[in-house]
């Protein structure tokens, strides 16, 4: 017998994880990205065009979502900070290895924002991810209210609470490696990102040096100055070897392990963020449980109340953040795995090419007469 | 008185006696006047003349010469001491052709060599000894403590070439030897038209903190700079066939003792290059300009000022990239260092383990790209840096043979002078002094007819050198760049063969995380 189910299906009606950004088309400041996302049916693909405002849009309809329990306790897929087609130099370090590479990495952040987004069965029931992935017209652009999500609004005397002490030893424990675990994040991005920039200094030395080589070849007949010139020429391909060989290098860098150290610091910012609402929901409820416990008689029942309300909203995030962590650890060690993976494999395979270029190099040099 | 010599009395054959000479005089006296022409030279340098009494003396006849000074002029005699003093100053002005100074040893097999009238004989002489010999410098060691400490190096040359005594021989040498050598050779060779490879810098900053007993990195670094630059000098120096030859260079290699050279305050090539300019100065100064009859000498001089732009600019691009590769490898490091602080603070432990061999590979890595700086600086960056202060020399003998041209002109112009002086003589009305003057002259002007002529026949010989010079310099240059390019391509090849080894250690680690 067939049951009707009430399925409490997503109102996505596309695939989640392979959703593409296939192109980025610079106007002047602006960028705008071309989204290609699978019917679920099978029957065909969207194609919408967004800017960094209406991904910012999306992230603001996610953040107030206002019939969730403990949405709170949601570690939200973090979205890149916004890049300008002609960014400063300012915006262009806080981007990182983001801002490298002609957009390519940056697409794909946006990319994995969007795939995360898609398959979180929690926040994929939100119409504003149909919308975006589906609607031809761009999504209005009217800000939305403001929440507490947004982090500009954090004020200063909040961030006091991020050493309350917790009450629960899974919670505490997590926050307490989360803290170390983001400053080594970020550190080791950080220095991944100057490796980076200094591999595309030699690169440009490299071509130079190649540049000036071709300033030595003279005309003339004199077998000397030929053999001269000649070996300047060879010189030079050499040195254009080493070129391509030290891009490709930072290439490889910059779109697996680059990528993937970034994602995975701004993901446990996200997650420290997390546990930082929970634990300000926290210090809420023990301030709620204070004034009930001291409220005069004529107060009582009105705290008792706030009490009861505080509480059950905590309880409710702790139980999606309990959640959310295991996931998230799954996730993030598989996502490593695969940036590891991926990186070791590209420069590998560099290497490997190199190698027989500079052999045959070699072999010519040797083969030379004389 | 009984005499107990029964040798035949001294009726007229006392004359006979005393050619024997033994009696009469103890010590040897042959051999140092017959070499006396030889040494001649040595002594008038001191007088700071352009000698043009050796210029008459050595003029005519000089196989004759030779012939003379033969057997006498061996390893052991005590001229070779005077022949290989310190030589001439660098201040000096050039003396005449060397074959009266020096006579080179070619080898024991060469019995006619000092019927040869120039070095271009001797080096057509080629014959028996291929090129073999290496040179290296190593074992710096400090001697001394304070200010006044200097570094000694290890000279060892291994040959196989009958030019020396033996087939593997060390000495220590210091510093201020290696500029002493080369103040020799440049004052005996360059003005000749000889291209003598510039000594290695001199460096106050750098050797103060060795002298200072600093035992840091940039210490070490400074020594080991040095170290190589004076292997490189001595392999090119004795690269040349004639240097090769030179008495001073034989001694430099094989001598124990080394008479210690003073005064090398213009012997570095900084100190060539000054001497150098104010030599073109005052050619520049005088208002007659060189008239130049052969195109070939004002084609080279300007392909080697386009060489010395186009090499200072390459070795500014290549001392670019050697800065970058260090940074690299520092960033490495740091890189390194986080990831392991990342492994530590892992909780997943076989991300753990691969973060840990992550912190390995790129320390190793590190490893690699100091390994192909030093790799781009020892190779390319000194090589070009030597060639750019080899340049300095070849523009010394050009500027050489601008003087020896001017010296032709003025001696030309003068005996010009001295023919109008002549002919003007001829309408004196002094009679009685007439004759006098006229045969003064008359022996001025063939004075001057000989001056001349040697003037002619110097530019003649140095326009010479320098062509099969200048083709020698362009014939090692290609050599030179070519055998660097290669070990430079071996380096590389290298390195990307351990980073293959390293990433196929690693991927196995990165698979098994999850």
């Amino acid at each position: 017998m067939m049951e009707e189910v009430k399925e409490v299906t997503s109102a996505l009606s596309v695939h989640g994880h392979n959703i593409k950004i296939t192109d980025v088309v610079k106007d002047g400041d602006a960028l705008t990205f071309v989204i290609v996302s699978q019917k679920l049916s099978g029957t065909g693909e969207y194609h919408v065009d967004r800017t960094w405002d209406d991904f910012e849009w999306l992230q603001q309809h996610l953040f107030s979502q206002e019939d969730v329990p403990g949405l709170q306790g949601v570690i939200f897929p973090p979205l890149p900070a916004k890049a300008s087609g002609n960014a400063s130099a300012k915006i262009m370090k806080q981007l990182g290895v983001l801002g490298l590479g002609e957009w390519q990495p940056y697409c794909k952040a946006l990319e994995t924002f969007l795939q995360q987004v898609a398959t979180h069965k929690i926040l994929n029931k939100n119409k504003a991810v149909e919308v975006f992935l589906t609607s031809s017209d761009a999504p209005g652009r009217q800000k939305v209210k403001k929440n507490i999500f947004n982090r500009l609004s954090q004020a200063v005397e909040e961030m006091r609470k991020e050493g309350h002490k917790d009450v629960d030893e899974f919670f505490q424990t997590e926050r307490d490696h989360n803290l170390v675990l983001t400053g080594c994040t970020k550190t080791a991005a950080e220095k991944f990102l100057d490796m980076v920039l200094t591999e595309q200094k030699i690169a440009v030395a490299c071509g130079h040096f190649s540049a000036a080589l071709h300033l030595c070849v003279e005309p003339g007949e004199d077998p000397d100055k030929k053999a001269f010139s000649r070996l300047c020429v060879q010189i030079s391909e050499v040195f254009d070897s080493m070129k391509k060989n030290m891009t490709s290098v930072a290439e490889n860098n910059v779109n697996t392990l680059g990528l993937g150290l970034d994602l995975e610091s701004r993901y446990q910012e996200a997650e420290k963020e997390m546990l930082f609402r929970r634990t300000c929901k926290l210090v809420e409820l023990e301030n709620a449980r204070r004034n009930a416990e001291k409220a005069k008689p004529v107060k009582k029942a009105a705290m008792e109340e706030v009490k009861t309300a505080t509480q059950t909203e905590f309880q409710q995030i702790c139980g999606v953040a309990r959640q959310e962590i295991k996931q998230f650890h799954g996730v993030r060690v598989k996502m490593l795995q695969q940036a590891l993976v991926q990186w070791c494999e590209k420069q590998l395979l560099t290497a490997k090419e190199s190698t027989d270029q500079f052999n045959q190099h070699l072999q010519a040099f040797r083969g030379m007469a004389q | 008185m009984a005499d107990t010599v029964r040798d035949p009395p001294p009726d007229g054959t006392d004359f006979h006696e005393l050619e024997d000479g033994e009696e009469l005089f103890p010590e040897p006296a042959a051999a140092p006047e017959e070499s006396q022409p030889a040494s001649l030279p040595a002594e008038d340098i001191s007088t700071n003349s352009n000698g043009p009494k050796q210029d008459l003396l050595f003029d005519d006849d000089p196989e004759d010469l030779f012939a003379e000074a033969t057997e006498e002029v061996s390893l052991d005699s005590p001229e070779r001491d005077v022949l290989l003093s310190d030589g001439p100053s660098p201040a000096i002005t050039p003396i005449t052709p060397p074959t009266s100074v020096i006579t080179p040893r070619i080898g024991h097999a060469h019995d006619d060599m000092f019927t040869h009238s120039s070095f271009d004989e001797i080096e057509e002489e080629e014959g028996g000894d291929s090129f073999d010999i290496h040179i290296s410098v190593s074992d710096p060691e400090k001697v001394g403590d304070g200010m006044n400490a200097y570094m000694a190096y290890k000279v060892t040359t291994k040959t196989s070439m009958s030019l020396f005594k033996q087939k593997d021989f060390s000495v220590k040498r210091r510093f201020s030897d290696f500029l002493g050598l080369h103040s020799k050779l440049a004052s005996k060779y360059l003005h000749i038209g000889y291209i003598v490879p510039p000594a290695p810098e001199k460096s106050i900053v750098g050797m103060t903190k060795v002298k200072v007993g600093k035992e840091d990195q940039s210490s070490n670094e400074f020594v080991e700079k040095r170290r190589s630059a004076l292997e490189r000098y001595l392999m090119r120096t004795v690269k040349h066939p004639i240097l090769l030859k030179d008495p001073d260079v034989l001694q430099f290699l094989e001598s124990s003792e080394l008479p210690r050279a003073v005064s090398t305050q213009a012997l570095s090539s900084a100190g060539l290059l000054r001497m150098v300019n104010k030599a073109a100065d005052a050619v520049n100064k005088m208002t007659i300009k060189m008239n130049e009859s052969d195109a070939w000498f004002e084609e080279k001089q300007q392909h080697f000022e386009n060489l010395d732009v186009q090499l200072r600019k390459l070795h500014a691009s290549v001392e670019s990239l050697v800065c970058h590769r260090k940074e690299l490898s520092v960033n490495t490091a740091q890189f390194a260092k986080s990831a392991a602080m990342l492994g530590n603070s892992e909780d997943h432990t076989a991300l753990s383990r691969a973060l840990s061999q992550l912190a390995e590979v790129e320390e190793k890595i590190d490893q690699l790209h100091q390994d192909q700086a030093n790799g781009d600086f020892y190779l390319f960056s000194e090589l070009l840096g030597d060639y750019v202060r080899l340049l300095t020399a070849v523009k010394g003998v050009f500027e050489h043979r601008m003087k020896t041209w001017q010296k032709w002109q003025d001696s030309q112009m003068l005996l010009q002078k001295k023919r109008e002086a002549e002919a003007k003589l001829q309408f004196t009305n002094k009679p009685d002094k007439l004759q006098q003057a006229k045969d003064e002259i008359k022996e001025e002007i063939e004075e001057l007819e000989g001056k001349v002529q040697q003037g002619e026949r110097d530019f003649e010989q140095i326009s010479k050198t320098i062509r099969k010079e200048v083709s020698r310099f362009e014939k090692e240059r290609v050599k030179d760049f070519k055998t660097i390019i290669v070990k430079y391509l071996e380096s590389l090849v290298l390195t990307q063969q351990q980073l293959i080894k390293y990433w196929e250690a690693f991927l196995p680690e990165a698979k098994a995380i999850s």
